[in-house]
């Protein structure tokens, strides 16, 4: 939001630019966007590729390329997908998708809880948790990974939807924007509400909560792609087919058949089918998203 | 109401009484999943570290803290991880791929963002177009170069129509050094393996991964870009200062702190690359590609030396990339006061 008022602010100095809108202003221009469009074509075209690749024949994707081809098949085949089907892609589907419910809920109430008493309230150790919790965002997925293996060992999860989903019920950056969220709105809602005798507790599940429609949003979003593209946690946590996740069947399926290309692109594509049509929707979101937390953290 | 006035008779706030104990309640939740799998699984890893524990160990993981005579070793594990050949490579390789990746996605988010900063149409395109290679999987995007760097794939065949010369064997299996080899080219046959510069095979990866991260470093550069108020550059056109000049004096140091952030994020983001190396290489050929954060995969849950030592490299790890936070955080300040 911040972003969208300040570019609003800027024409004075756009116009600044245009009263001296000399000859090296109208070939940086020009180079501008060229760079652009190459960088944006770079930026789409292997997934262009990965999708003409998945409705090939097997036959020609193991031909050598030419530019033709590269963009479009000779014969129009769709058993690629079929296979994927074969090989239980439904299930991964499926796994992935409940997984990534489990998450948003949990960090829908977790986070904003916890993000909203970081932001209002007043309480004992209050700063020093805060602080705890924002440091572990440096904190590299990899260290612990093995006592979280072990925990859960502990607790009988491993090798069910239970080591996939609760260790992740809570993380410090949706607390950390839930908090940044709950600081801008007007205390005055609240206050009224106390004049009504509102506890805390009734406030937060009346009044803040359904104000906090566009953080909660961010929230999920986030949440759901990091659910949905987790790769180390599933790969350490779980075995069995079962319990497979997308891009976990992926991986195993590209390890056991090394150039079946019709088939693996056929899977990256549904794979990615998913956080595409959901980012083109709510692209605004990530992109806002990743900017506050960048630039206020 | 009068319930209200009652309770607050000299306009004392009772939600601050309310709020001590409301607070944790609040933050329960989220604080019970921290302290098991974060801040306890930190101390724990660390605790871990200075024990020999095998992934298929005996009896519940509690014996560890119950009994801790039997598996304790001390330092051991550090002892030997920097007594073998294979955290040096892997630390090597490491250094590389950050010192390859982090400048290389630090610049062209900022170029794209310069360009993008101005006055042209599609920016809302363009910021979506750059951004959506960051929110697609590691897993996915893996799969697709790999087809893409495999010997009749897309990459050799442009090569090859330009007229360009292209990597024997071809690009992931080959674990040649690139300085080493451009040495080579001037009649340097030999150097040290720490000079040999990543492998060809490292250097596909991470090139990878600078496709991958440099719309995210843009996108961030692109907001800090948008907080430089106009009228500083107004003025300094009004003194006929050059663009170059306005932009290494004026938009360079105004960004120092997003700069910052944009490496720290890249240094963690680098250190820790797993995803890719586990799909596209395995950590060959000739251990080229392997990484410290997939040595600690492939000696604690691979036929490794066990978890206690994979946790030994994984604080390593941490020790590495916290001291490089700080390193950055010390040069910044250090300009920003002068």
């Amino acid at each position: 939001m911040a972003v969208a008022t300040r570019q609003i602010a800027q024409p004075r100095s756009a116009a600044a630019g245009e009263e001296r809108s000399s000859p090296l202003d109208v070939v940086l221009q020009i180079v501008a966007y060229l760079v652009l469009t190459l960088v944006a074509i770079a930026m789409f075209v292997p997934f262009i590729f990965s999708l003409t690749t998945s409705v090939k024949t097997p036959r020609e994707a193991n031909l050598p390329l030419t530019l033709r081809r590269l963009f479009w098949p000779e014969h129009l085949d769709f058993t690629a997908y079929q296979k994927v089907f074969d090989a239980d892609i439904g299930r991964w589907f499926f796994n992935s998708a409940f997984v990534a419910v489990i998450w948003v809920i949990g960090r829908a109430f977790a986070d904003s809880a916890a993000g909203y008493a970081f932001a209002r309230m007043q309480f004992p150790g209050k700063n020093l948790l805060f602080v705890a919790v924002i440091s572990t965002m440096m904190i590299p997925g990899m260290v612990t990974i093995v006592p979280k293996f072990l925990i859960l060992k502990q607790l009988h999860l491993l090798d069910t939807y239970g080591a996939l989903t609760l260790p992740f019920l809570a993380d410090a950056f949706g607390i950390f924007l839930m908090r940044q969220f709950f600081e801008s709105i007007p205390v005055e809602l609240e206050e009224a509400a106390r004049v009504d005798g509102a506890s805390r507790y009734r406030m937060f599940a009346q009044i803040i909560l359904p104000n906090a429609m566009p953080a909660l949003t961010a929230l999920a979003i986030f949440s759901f792609q990091g659910s949905w593209n987790a790769f180390l946690e599933p790969l350490i946590f779980t075995n069995s087919p079962d319990v497979r996740t997308l891009p976990l069947g992926l991986a195993y399926f590209r390890q056991q058949n090394y150039t079946e290309w019709t088939i693996l692109m056929a899977m990256a594509v549904i794979t990615t089918l998913p956080m595409a049509i959901f980012y083109l929707f709510f692209q605004r979101w990530f992109v806002e998203g990743q900017v506050s937390s960048g630039i206020k953290g | 109401m009068a319930a209200v006035a009652a309770r607050s008779p000299r306009g004392r706030n009772p939600i601050v009484a309310e709020d001590r104990r409301a607070g944790w309640v609040f933050v329960l939740p989220a604080m019970v999943i921290f302290g098991v799998f974060i801040f306890g699984a930190v101390l724990f890893a660390f605790y871990i570290s200075l024990h020999d524990y095998k992934l298929l160990q005996k009896g519940g993981v509690w014996q560890i803290f119950v009994h801790p005579g039997r598996t304790w070793i001390g330092i051991d594990n550090y002892r030997d991880i920097f007594n073998s050949g294979d955290f040096w490579i892997a630390f090597r390789n490491t250094s590389w791929y950050a010192l390859g990746v982090v400048p290389a996605q630090t610049i062209t988010g900022l170029v794209l963002a310069v360009l993008a900063n101005r006055k042209i149409r599609g920016k809302t395109f363009f910021r979506t177009a750059f951004y959506f290679p960051s929110i697609s999987s590691s897993v996915v995007i893996s799969v697709i170069f790999l087809w893409m760097y495999s010997a009749r794939g897309p990459i050799n065949y442009a090569l090859i129509q330009l007229g360009f010369p292209t990597p024997r064997p071809v690009w992931l299996a080959n674990p040649r050094g690139v300085i080493a080899m451009a040495l080579e080219k001037v009649g340097i046959d030999s150097v040290s393996v720490w000079l040999e510069g990543p492998s060809v095979a490292l250097l596909s990866i991470m090139m990878l991964n600078v496709w991958t991260t440099t719309g995210t470093m843009m996108v961030i550069f692109l907001a800090g870009l948008q907080n430089v108020p106009g009228d500083v550059y107004e003025a300094a056109a009004l003194d006929g200062a050059s663009r170059f000049r306005m932009f290494r004096d004026i938009t360079v140091p105004l960004l120092k702190p997003v700069t910052a952030f944009v490496i720290t994020i890249g240094l963690i983001g680098t250190f820790q690359v797993f995803d890719q190396i586990w799909v596209m290489s395995e950590g060959g050929p000739a251990k080229k590609t392997t990484t410290l954060a997939y040595l600690v995969y492939l000696e604690g849950f691979r036929q490794g030396r066990g978890l206690g030592y994979a946790s030994a490299i994984a604080v390593i790890l941490f020790l590495i990339i916290l001291l490089l936070y700080l390193i950055q955080r010390r040069i910044t300040e250090e300009e920003t006061t002068r």
